[in-house]
C-alpha cells in the first residue's frame, strides 16, 4: 500500500471515449459476476430459463389459436404476423437481456444501494445496466428467433441481400429503441420512484402491441406508437416494406428506413434524460 | 486523551464553529472560527496541508408534503447548515451525532454522492460533486449496513472485481490483499460464499474491499454496529494499524463511544446540521458534563453509600446502588475506596450514551 501510487493512478481528464470504454469494460466485468452468481444455483437457472422459453411460447400460441378461427388478421397471414412477432419480440428480448434492470432503480433509490454505485470510478449507467444481469432471458430470445426464422421461411418475400440487411438492421435498431425506452424509464424513476410500471407498460406493453399488424388497431393508437413513442420504427414500418404493403398512416416511403436514425435519436434523448435524472438525484438525495 | 483542547461551540451564534486542533494539531493550526482563506487550502491539498476542507458547507432539501387533499406544502430542511472544518492528512476523526443530525448527508457530500447547496468543499484538492469519478479512485467507502460484496460468490471473487473496476496493478493488488487478509483474519474465508459469512466477517470483508485500491481517505459508516466484542476489537486494531502504517485519513461515523475512545484523537459532534463540538473526546465529556455510572451490587441491603470521593449515589434498589461520577475521572480510586469500606458482590461501569452527552450540551448552554 505504498502511497505515491494513488497520484499516478488518477486518470487524466476523461474524454467521452475513455468514459464509454471504461463503462463497457465495467459492464462486461459485472455481467460476468452475475452470470457466475447465477451458476451457483444451476438447477434454478435451468428451470427459470426453460420457464422463460415456455412462457413466451404460450405468447405465440395465443396468436396461433386466433388464426385457427380466422384466416387473416387485419389483412395479414400467419407467417406475416410471425415476422412481426419475431422482429418485435427479438428486439425487446435483446434490450431486456442487455439492459433489463432499469426498473429496479426506484427500489435502489429507496433502499439507498444507489449510493454504492456512485462511489465507484465507473459510469453509473454501466453499473445499472449490468445490475442483476439475467442469462435466463436468453430463453425468450431463443423462442423469438425461432418464430422469426419460421416467418422468414414461410412468408412470401423474395429475400434479396438488401431485404436481409433491412431485416437485420431492423432487429438491432429495434433493440436500441427499446433499450433507450428502458433507460428513459429508469431516469424517470429518479423523480418518481414508483414509476417502474409506467416504464414497463411502454416497453413490454409496446412489445406486445408490435407483435400484431398495425391494421388491427385504431388509427389514433398507431399514430401514438409512431410519433409519440416511436415504437412503429421498431418493426411495423420496415416489415410492412419487406412485405410490400402500405402503412395505414400513409407516410412517405423513406420513413421505412428511418429505424436506425430514430434509434440514434432515442439513445441521445435517453442519455440526456439519464444525466438529468442522476443530477436530480445527486441534488436531492433519496 | 488527557488534554482538553476542544472548544465548545454550542453557544456560538450563526454556525461559526470553533476548530480545536487535537493534541497540538497535526494540521495547520487555524484559530477558532477562522478556517479557510479564500483560494487557500484546496489547491495546496495533497501536500501536508488541509486534506479535507469544508467551508460553510450547506445542504438544503426541499421537501414536498401533502397537506389536505390536493394542496402540497413546500418546506426547506437544512440538513447541513454551515459546517466549516479542516482535516489534515493522516488524521482519524470520529463524526458523531444523533440520528438525523446530518452525519450521513455530510459524508454523502464528501464522497460526491450529493451536490452541496452552498459553501465550498475539497477532498484531496478535488471538488467531490464535480469530479466524482476521479475522486472515487482516491477514497474508500464502507457503508456499515449495506455490503458491496457479492452474496452468492466466494469472497475472493468480490475482490477480483474490485481489482478490475479500479484497474489495480496485479502486484499491488496481491500485496494489499495479502496484508488485509492477514490483519483482518480473512484467510480461511476467501473461498466461502459471502452469504455464509457472519456479520462480523462480512464487515471485515467489506473493509478489505474498500482498501484494495490504496485510498487516501477511508469513510466508515457505523463500522462496528451489530458486531460482537471480538470482531469489534479486530476491526479497531486494524483501523489503528492502517492509520499508523499507511497514514490513511479515516473518517468514521458511529454511535459507539468506545470506537472513538480507542481510535480517534479528534471527535466532531454534529446536531441539527451544525457542528456543535470539534476537539478531543475528553473535552467533550468535560463540556457535556457527562457522567459514567458505577453499578454496585452489595452483599446485602444497606443505606445509600456516602462519603466516596468524587462520586454520588443516584439510585438505590435493594442491594444494588448506582453511583455517578464524571466521565473524565478514573473509576479506580472510587472502586478501591468502595472495596475497602463496603461488602461488594459485583461491580460494573456504564458509559454515557452519545445522546445523553449531547442532550447535556444543550441543557448546559
Amino acid at each position: 500500500m505504498a502511497r505515491p501510487c494513488s497520484e499516478s493512478s488518477v486518470l487524466p481528464a476523461e474524454t467521452y471515449g475513455a468514459r464509454a470504454w471504461s463503462g463497457l469494460r465495467a459492464y462486461g466485468h459485472i455481467v460476468a459476476m452475475w452470470v457466475r452468481s447465477t451458476m451457483a444455483y444451476r438447477t434454478s437457472f435451468l428451470m427459470l430459463a426453460a420457464g422463460a422459453f415456455a412462457g413466451s411460447v404460450l405468447d405465440f400460441v395465443a396468436i396461433l389459436i386466433m388464426f385457427s378461427h380466422v384466416r387473416v388478421l387485419g389483412g395479414f397471414s400467419l407467417p406475416e404476423v410471425a415476422l412481426l412477432y419475431g422482429t418485435s419480440s427479438t428486439s425487446l428480448g435483446l434490450a431486456d437481456l442487455l439492459l433489463g434492470s432499469f426498473d429496479r432503480i426506484g427500489a435502489r433509490v429507496r433502499d439507498g444501494t444507489m449510493d454504492t454505485m456512485l462511489v465507484r470510478p465507473v459510469p453509473v449507467l454501466a453499473q445499472v445496466a449490468a445490475d442483476k444481469f439475467a442469462l435466463r432471458r436468453l430463453g425468450r430470445i431463443a423462442q423469438s428467433v425461432l418464430v422469426l426464422g419460421w416467418g422468414v421461411y414461410a412468408a412470401h418475400v423474395d429475400w434479396s441481400p438488401g431485404r436481409q440487411a433491412l431485416l437485420a438492421v431492423t432487429v438491432l435498431a429495434g433493440g436500441a429503441i427499446f433499450g433507450s425506452l428502458f433507460v428513459l424509464g429508469g431516469a424517470f424513476q429518479f423523480w418518481a420512484q414508483d414509476a417502474a410500471e409506467v416504464q414497463n407498460s411502454f416497453t413490454y406493453g409496446g412489445g406486445t402491441l408490435l407483435e400484431y399488424p398495425p391494421t388491427v388497431f385504431a388509427k389514433e393508437l398507431v399514430r401514438g406508437a409512431t410519433f409519440v413513442v416511436p415504437l412503429a420504427f421498431v418493426n411495423w414500418l420496415p416489415v410492412l416494406r419487406l412485405l410490400g404493403r402500405d402503412d395505414p398512416l400513409g407516410l412517405p416511403g423513406w420513413v421505412d428506413f428511418a429505424g436506425p436514425a430514430v434509434a440514434v435519436l432515442c439513445c441521445a434523448l435517453a442519455g440526456l434524460a439519464w444525466r438529468a435524472g442522476l443530477r436530480a438525484y445527486r441534488s436531492t438525495g433519496s | 486523551m488527557g488534554t482538553q483542547d476542544g472548544t465548545y461551540a454550542a453557544g456560538v451564534p450563526d454556525g461559526a464553529p470553533a476548530a480545536g486542533e487535537p493534541d497540538g494539531g497535526r494540521g495547520r493550526a487555524s484559530g477558532p472560527g477562522t478556517l479557510v482563506e479564500p483560494g487557500g487550502a484546496g489547491e495546496r491539498a495533497g501536500a501536508e496541508g488541509d486534506f479535507i476542507v469544508l467551508d460553510e458547507l450547506e445542504k438544503v432539501f426541499r421537501v414536498r408534503r401533502k397537506v389536505g387533499r390536493l394542496r402540497r406544502e413546500r418546506r426547506e430542511v437544512r440538513a447541513v447548515d454551515g459546517i466549516s472544518c479542516t482535516v489534515a492528512r493522516g488524521e482519524m476523526v470520529g463524526y458523531i451525532g444523533p440520528n438525523g443530525a446530518g452525519k450521513s448527508t455530510t459524508v454523502k457530500m464528501l464522497t460526491g454522492i450529493l451536490t452541496p447547496s452552498g459553501g465550498r468543499l475539497r477532498v484531496a484538492g478535488i471538488d467531490p460533486s464535480r469530479e466524482r469519478t476521479r475522486l472515487a479512485r482516491r477514497i474508500g467507502v464502507v457503508f456499515g449496513q449495506r455490503t458491496t460484496l457479492w452474496w452468492d460468490l466466494p469472497l475472493r471473487d468480490s475482490y477480483a472485481l474490485v481489482r478490475r473496476i479500479y484497474r489495480i496493478p496485479e502486484a499491488r493488488y496481491r500485496a494489499n490483499l495479502d496484508r488485509c487478509v492477514q490483519l483482518l483474519d480473512l484467510g480461511s474465508l476467501l473461498e466461502v460464499p459471502v452469504r455464509q459469512l457472519s456479520l462480523g466477517q462480512r464487515m471485515r470483508g467489506d473493509i478489505a474491499a474498500a482498501l484494495l485500491h490504496d485510498p487516501d481517505v477511508l469513510y466508515l459508516d457505523e463500522p462496528t454496529i451489530g458486531l460482537d466484542v471480538v470482531s469489534k476489537a479486530t476491526v479497531r486494531a486494524f483501523l489503528r494499524d492502517l492509520n499508523a502504517a499507511e497514514g490513511t485519513t479515516v473518517l468514521l461515523t458511529t454511535h459507539d463511544l468506545t470506537d472513538i475512545e480507542q481510535l480517534c484523537k479528534r471527535v466532531m459532534v454534529i446536531d441539527h446540521g451544525r457542528l456543535m463540538y470539534d476537539g478531543a473526546l475528553s473535552g467533550l465529556h468535560e463540556v457535556g458534563e457527562s457522567e459514567r455510572t458505577l453499578v454496585v451490587d452489595l452483599e446485602r441491603e444497606l443505606p445509600p453509600i456516602e462519603g466516596v470521593v468524587g462520586a454520588r449515589t443516584v439510585r438505590v434498589e435493594g442491594p444494588r446502588q448506582w453511583l455517578a461520577f464524571p466521565a473524565s475521572a478514573s473509576a479506580a480510586p472510587i472502586v478501591s475506596q468502595l472495596a475497602a469500606e463496603y461488602p461488594l458482590a459485583d461491580l460494573s461501569v456504564r458509559e454515557p450514551d452519545i445522546e445523553d452527552v449531547i442532550a447535556r450540551m444543550y441543557t448546559g448552554s
